[in-house]
């Protein structure tokens, strides 16, 4: 399930031969340096971004100084799937991913701060018009003295966005490893300039290696 | 911003002439149908002019059979494959949707110099 991390740019839109569009966020993924690569417990550590050593605080400092690596300044554990093997100081690219891969892109969504429950949870708005004094309230949150409490977990206003959200599924639509970038069909959470993580979508079988689609 | 008006760049045509609202174009757009190929040109008054890079679209009006017909073109799309300008307009709005409610002889263009 390797991944990179990478940088949302913003999304535009790219024709094909036939002229049909295609909208796609801009990922600007990798290049990410292996900090340390556990096969026995299937995890690998990337670091992406490049840092100058007095930027971070100490105990960082000292993590890159024992690995020996020279520092990044996002820090990511990634699961390894099969047989992926990476060597401690290799760069992953965008390469690692190509055209027709399907993606899941993880990012913190945009903060709406304390919203209703029109924005939050897409409930109705009241009647403009005909004597409604309010516009945007919940309305009813349940019944009289029987059970005589809210349901847990009853949708109300309250902070939105601002979380760790998945947009699975994605179509990679080019892989740019010379620029670093990564063209993705439609749109994924967060503001540009944030930090996304991308990976193998787990729920769609992986495209297969090169060397095994020989063998067959 | 850059990085995306720099992959916008390498899909977009240079080949454009210079179009003003109010320009008579003629759009050739290449049309598969029945697995053939074929051009059709669409020409009409350059209504309106929207979007920026890659999204860069056109409105061309023009009457036909006595209805007013109206289409719009992604600029930059491969299907696209000519724009011709025809007569250059002289009008003072930059959308000229009002034609939409005129026929005849008043839903006419002056024509530049």
């Amino acid at each position: 399930m390797a991944g990179l991390i990478g940088k949302k740019i913003g999304m535009t839109q790219v024709f094909s031969d036939d002229g049909t569009v295609t909208p796609v966020t801009v990922i600007q993924a990798g290049p990410c340096l292996v900090l340390e690569s556990h096969p026995d417990r299937g995890r690998v550590k990337l670091g992406y971004g490049e840092v100058k050593p007095e930027k971070l605080n100490k105990p960082q400092r000292g993590y890159f100084a024992r690995v020996e690596l020279p520092p990044r300044r996002h820090i990511r554990d990634f699961r390894l799937s099969g047989d992926d093997r990476f060597e401690v100081g290799q760069e992953i690219k965008a390469d690692l991913f190509q055209a027709g891969d399907f993606v899941d892109v993880i990012g913190v969504s945009k903060g709406r701060g304390f919203s209703g429950g029109i924005k939050r949870w897409g409930f109705s708005r009241w009647p403009m018009s005909h004597g409604h004094p309010e516009h945007r309230r919940t309305g009813s949150i349940g019944q009289a003295s029987t059970p005589g409490r809210v349901a847990r977990g009853k949708r109300m206003p309250g902070r939105h966005g601002g979380k760790r959200v998945n947009a699975a599924n994605l179509k990679v639509v080019a892989a740019r490893p010379d620029d670093n970038l990564l063209l993705v069909k439609g749109a994924v959470p967060g503001p540009a300039n944030s930090l996304v993580l991308v990976r193998f979508s787990r729920k769609k079988p992986r495209r297969q290696r090169e060397a095994k689609k020989s063998e067959s | 911003m850059s990085i995306i008006q720099a992959l916008e760049k390498e899909q977009m045509r240079d080949d454009l002439p210079e179009m003003r609202i109010g320009d008579t174009l003629s759009v050739h757009e290449k049309i598969v149908e029945e697995g053939r190929e074929r051009i059709q040109v669409f020409t009409g008054f350059l209504i309106a002019r929207k979007g920026t890079g890659i999204r860069d679209s056109v409105t061309l009006r023009r009457e036909s059979y006595g209805r007013g017909v109206e289409k719009t073109f992604l600029v930059h799309s491969p299907r696209v494959v000519r724009i011709e300008v025809k007569k250059r307009g002289s009008v003072r709005r930059a959308k000229l949707y009002y034609l939409r409610k005129l026929r005849g002889r008043k839903a006419r263009i002056k024509e530049a110099r």
